[in-house]
């Protein structure tokens, strides 16, 4: 096993470095930290998920299928990641070229206690969407090489996994936004207009 | 008694209702009950067919599908229903539209002792999770009850399944 790297990367600068180049591109947080820190940052393009464990990855597809003219981006946590591994390989078997996905990696259960994840065991995220068959896959550890990384999130030939390794800051558990009806009603509000209500 | 083979013509009759009503995304786990389905939309170029590692994905794919303002179906086995159950939470709380063809095992003529639990509980476990349930087991409803569920799924935002039985997909003869 290679030697452990230490990550320098506060969860909450490093999703405002990547969505500070969102322009159109459409969101999908995992439920827990993700979704709170999206939140601190809120659009109308962002749809966020506050449960189904496992499904942000997947809600990202259909989108990205959905909307190929848009750039997808799915920004959630390694424990949530972890849950829906199947669907690394049932993306990277379909290879939607607008999708991305940025997993924010604390290697912690932070919501349940700060347990301990399988990434802080040495199980690699982005080797596992590498092998998966993912276009473009990397992690970082720091700012300096997140900033460098952004672009390619919303430019490269999907589908793009990025681990970002974040440290252990917790930040209020909390969501302006709880009712999911309504939070999908704005997001196809502002994606689809008048049609949302077809 | 061995079962008197017809062509089925229920696999088409879904087909073309999911032309009718605009399906553009088609996720599933396969069975051998839609293996003509599956085939059907694979060859559609206005329909993606994605095949999924575990049925949940599904679930998952068409709330992203729905966010997008494409429609999209479903088709799983009966003992794919129980690995959904967590995520029609989502599709509950958020009330998005969700059509799932499930073609049934562990009931008419099961043969599998190890299809009996998920078979005989897929209908009672499914309305639990907030999925309304229609069960056909005449073949030549099942087009009739696919468009009628579609309908009540698009127009309401819920989650409908139909339940395709055993007596419709076919048994296999363990009588020798």
């Amino acid at each position: 096993m290679t030697q452990r790297k230490k990550s320098t990367l506060d969860r909450r600068v490093a999703l405002s470095a990547i969505l500070a180049r969102r322009k159109d591109a459409l969101l999908v947080t995992g439920l827990g930290s993700t979704c709170y820190d999206a939140g601190t940052m809120d659009h109308p393009n962002t749809f966020y998920l506050w449960g189904g464990m496992g499904a942000a990855a997947m809600v990202g597809l259909g989108l990205a299928l959905a909307q190929p003219k848009r750039r997808v981006i799915v920004a959630t946590g390694d424990g949530e990641m972890l849950m829906a591994l199947g669907a690394l390989a049932t993306i990277g078997a379909q290879r939607p070229r607008n999708l991305a996905i940025v997993v924010m990696d604390n290697e912690l259960y932070s919501e349940t206690g700060m347990q301990p994840t399988h990434t802080s065991r040495g199980v690699d995220l982005a080797g596992i969407a590498k092998a998966a068959s993912f276009a473009r896959t990397g992690t970082v550890y720091n700012l300096k090489q997140l900033e460098a990384w952004v672009p390619r999130l919303y430019q490269s030939t999907g589908p793009v996994f990025l681990v970002a390794k974040v440290t252990s800051t917790r930040y209020p558990m909390s969501i302006r936004f709880r009712d999911g009806t309504a939070i999908k009603n704005r997001f196809r509000e502002a994606l689809l207009g008048s049609k949302a209500f077809d | 008694m061995k079962a008197a083979i017809k062509p089925a013509t229920w696999p088409q009759d879904i087909y073309r209702v999911f032309k009718q009503i605009g399906i553009r995304q088609v996720a599933y786990v396969p069975d051998a009950g839609h293996t003509e389905l599956i085939k059907s939309c694979h060859a559609d170029k206005d329909i993606q067919a994605v095949s999924l590692t575990t049925e949940e994905e599904g679930v998952a794919m068409l709330a992203g599908a729905w966010l997008g303002g494409e429609r999209g179906a479903l088709l799983m086995q009966s003992s794919g229903a129980g690995n959904c159950i967590n995520m029609l939470g989502t599709i509950q709380e958020c009330r998005f539209p969700l059509l799932m063809l499930v073609t049934m095992r562990g009931e008419w003529g099961e043969f599998n002792p190890w299809q009996l639990p998920m078979g005989q509980s897929t209908a009672p476990i499914l309305e639990r999770a907030g999925s309304v349930v229609h069960h056909v087991d005449d073949a030549a409803r099942v087009g009739e009850t696919v468009f009628a569920a579609g309908q009540m799924t698009f127009s309401t935002g819920r989650a409908v399944a139909v339940l395709i039985g055993q007596r419709v997909v076919g048994f296999k003869d363990w009588s020798k």
